[in-house]
């Protein structure tokens, strides 16, 4: 046996050197390598990871909901979905497309064409805001392609009566018109976003970190009546009906805490259903529109003439021969008398009488009072379009212009401006504050005219509502009722519409404490009769009935039926 | 030495298989508040639907009409009330 063979083989030295080195210089890169990673990739590669399991998911806010005084739902947002497709995706059969042509309320044909268009596009809607059985019958049709999101619909379960007060919202639920648009900031609430980590199956298995809180809408509970409001809407369509006027206006205002318990317009619109709605239905007269009042305003001018201390409630004016001819102009009455009382001047709604006492004040303590009753600003009701009125400063006024002002022409306002003005004789001589959003408190009024005055104004006002006055019509039986109608031809092409005219009625009950007041206004009645006090006085007084009524108020008269006067035991009015 | 390090890795073994499972529990319960906060979004969705279902039965109007036509109801007649009470006035 050779010693080679025998003894172990020597390998050579540099060969286990060699390999020491390798093994070395491996883990010398596998080192370089990890602290490459660990050290200098290491955000790109958890941004990497993070993108294969965490997301970004949005958070719905829901939008507030609208309530009235009572906490009854006047308008809710609930979930509808949107069906939407990806049109190169789609694969229908011959019964697929009619199924979901049917469900989506088109013509297959129309589909087929609505897709084709729309080829190129990754994104279409079908339909927007479709009720959840329609939805869930398109998703157990499966059509490939087809996709539904989840989408916010606002419903207005009192449609047409509460159109106005509460405007409505656009498709994608903000508000456009109303309180949805004044109150758009709290109502709306604002989506919040966090990110989560989903596993394979798309649950979300851990809450990494909350982006953003999503902050639900606030609910907004209004000052409304929903009973009132209905009763109103229906009493005043009713009336527009039946006089075949073009449109008309209500609202009840709390005396104490200065809320509008109803708002309602004529005509009026489906805020469910917008399809066909105009312009003319949408406005909110009410507050928008304004009008020349009329008559209804005589009651300020007497109220102006006593705080001067010049005239009395028994002070006879002079009013022979039932005209006034000022500066190229005559004002008349209906019913020329020869000398009428402050008192009769507001019960016979005397043109004369007012011009003649408005003349002998001056122009700057009239103005004066214009405006601090709110003629001439917009009320702060945060509503949007609120009209503030035509009150031109006193320097540029003309006699004739001062005169005419005293029965409500040349001077223009809303209807929401003259009810809260009448505030003034309910509260003893305080403005109230107007609020569409419920306060449940009484009030602080802005003392304008003195408590004296007021009660005297007050007390002319319930004789305009009796028999030999210009409204017997509005009287209700078991309350007091004090109030004034108005008469106002309307303004057309700068001069006035001869046989074209605004009724309207402001007042307020029960005359021995105001609780509640009421202005109606209807604009161009036909039909024959066109007076405040047929019109409009009708409406005013079955609100007034119901509302008291459904309020609680005590009585302050005997419940005898109110006898309905005669055509002679009523005064008529030119203005 | 070698018995401390058994006990040590024993605690290891131990607090290893702690974090597993209580992160386990973490997810778990996770997922079942997830669960109660899509049922309180459900819950209000349909507080909302059902506020609006009652608002709709009792819209003034069907409520008249019912008591109207079906009822056999109407207003009071003054002729007919009479008043109780303090200051009743009559």
């Amino acid at each position: 046996m050779s010693a080679a063979a025998q003894g172990l083989v020597r390998l050579p030295v540099w060969r286990a050197r060699f390999v020491l080195a390798v093994l070395a210089l491996a883990f010398g890169v596998l080192g370089a390598r990890s602290v490459y990673l660990q050290a200098l990739k290491t955000d790109f590669l958890q941004g990497k990871g993070d993108a294969r399991y965490s997301r970004v998911i949005e958070v719905p806010a829901t939008r507030g909901r609208i309530l009235d005084r009572n906490g009854d739902a006047l308008a809710v947002s609930t979930p509808v979905q949107s069906i939407w497709a990806i049109p190169s995706d789609v694969e229908l059969s011959r019964e697929q497309r009619r199924k979901l042509a049917a469900l989506l309320g088109m013509e297959p044909a129309d589909l087929s064409r609505k897709l084709a268009d729309a080829a190129s596009r990754d994104f279409l809607y079908l339909k927007r805001q479709v009720p959840p059985e329609t939805a869930h019958n398109i998703a157990t049709l499966a059509v490939p392609g087809v996709y539904q999101h989840p989408e916010y619909r606002r419903y207005y379960p009192g449609g047409e009566v509460t159109a106005h007060v509460l405007g409505f919202t656009g498709v994608d639920d903000r508000g456009q018109e109303g309180v949805e648009l004044a109150h758009e900031a709290t109502l709306a609430g604002k989506p919040g976003s966090r990110r989560v980590i989903k596993d394979r199956l798309g649950h979300i298995v851990e809450d990494v970190e909350s982006i953003r809180a999503a902050q639900d809408g606030v609910d907004l509970q209004l000052s409304i009546d929903g009973k009132l409001q209905s009763l109103a809407y229906g009493a005043l369509k009713g009336a527009v009906e039946a006089s075949r006027a073009r449109a008309g206006g209500i609202v009840a205002i709390d005396v104490r805490s200065g809320e509008i318990l109803a708002l309602a317009n004529v005509p009026s619109f489906n805020p469910n259903n917008r399809a066909k709605v105009t312009g003319a239905q949408v406005r909110n007269r009410v507050i928008t529109d304004l009008f020349e009042p009329g008559s209804t305003l005589k009651p300020f001018t007497i109220a102006l003439a006593l705080e001067s201390g010049r005239f009395a409630a028994s002070t006879r004016i002079a009013t022979a021969p039932g005209t006034l001819a000022i500066g190229g102009y005559t004002i008349r009455d209906v019913h020329p008398a020869a000398s009428l009382s402050l008192a009769q001047v507001v019960q016979k709604s005397s043109n004369v009488g007012a011009a003649k006492i408005a003349l002998a004040l001056p122009r700057e303590a009239m103005w004066d009072l214009f405006r601090r009753v709110g003629f001439g600003t917009a009320p702060a009701l945060g509503f949007p379009g609120a009209a503030a009125g035509k009150l031109h400063p006193y320097r540029s006024w003309k006699p004739v212009e001062q005169a005419t002002m005293a029965y409500g022409h040349g001077i223009s306002l809303s209807l929401v401006q003259l009810a809260r003005a009448y505030t003034l004789f309910a509260r003893d001589g305080e403005l109230v504050p107007l609020s569409l959003v419920k306060t449940g408190a009484v009030a602080g009024g802005e003392k304008v005219i003195s408590t004296e005055t007021a009660r005297a104004v007050r007390a002319m006002l319930e004789l305009a509502v009796q028999p030999g006055g210009t409204a017997p019509r509005a009287r209700i039986s078991g309350w007091r009722v004090a109030g004034k109608t108005g008469t106002a031809h309307k303004q057309e092409n700068g001069g006035y519409a001869a046989d074209r005219y605004i009724a309207s009625f402001v007042g307020f009950a029960p005359a021995s404490d105001p609780r509640l007041v009421i202005a109606v206004m209807i604009d161009e009645p036909g039909a024959g009769h066109y007076y405040g006090g047929t019109v409009a006085a009708p409406v005013f007084a079955q609100v007034m009935q119901g509302a008291l009524r459904l309020m609680g108020v005590p009585h302050d008269a005997p419940l005898d039926p109110v006898l309905m006067p005669d055509e002679a035991d009523e005064a008529r009015e030119s203005t | 030495m070698a018995k401390l390090n058994l006990l040590l890795l024993a605690v290891l073994v131990a607090c290893a298989l702690g974090l597993v499972t209580s992160q386990h529990k973490a997810r778990k319960l996770f997922s079942n508040l997830e669960r109660e906060h899509a049922r309180a979004r459900e819950l209000d969705v349909e507080y909302g639907r059902l506020q609006l279902e009652a608002s709709t039965w009792a819209l003034h109007a069907r409520v008249e009409r019912i008591a109207k036509g079906a009822l056999g109801m109407r207003p009071a007649d003054a002729r007919r009330t009479r008043l109780a009470g303090r200051d009743a006035s009559r």
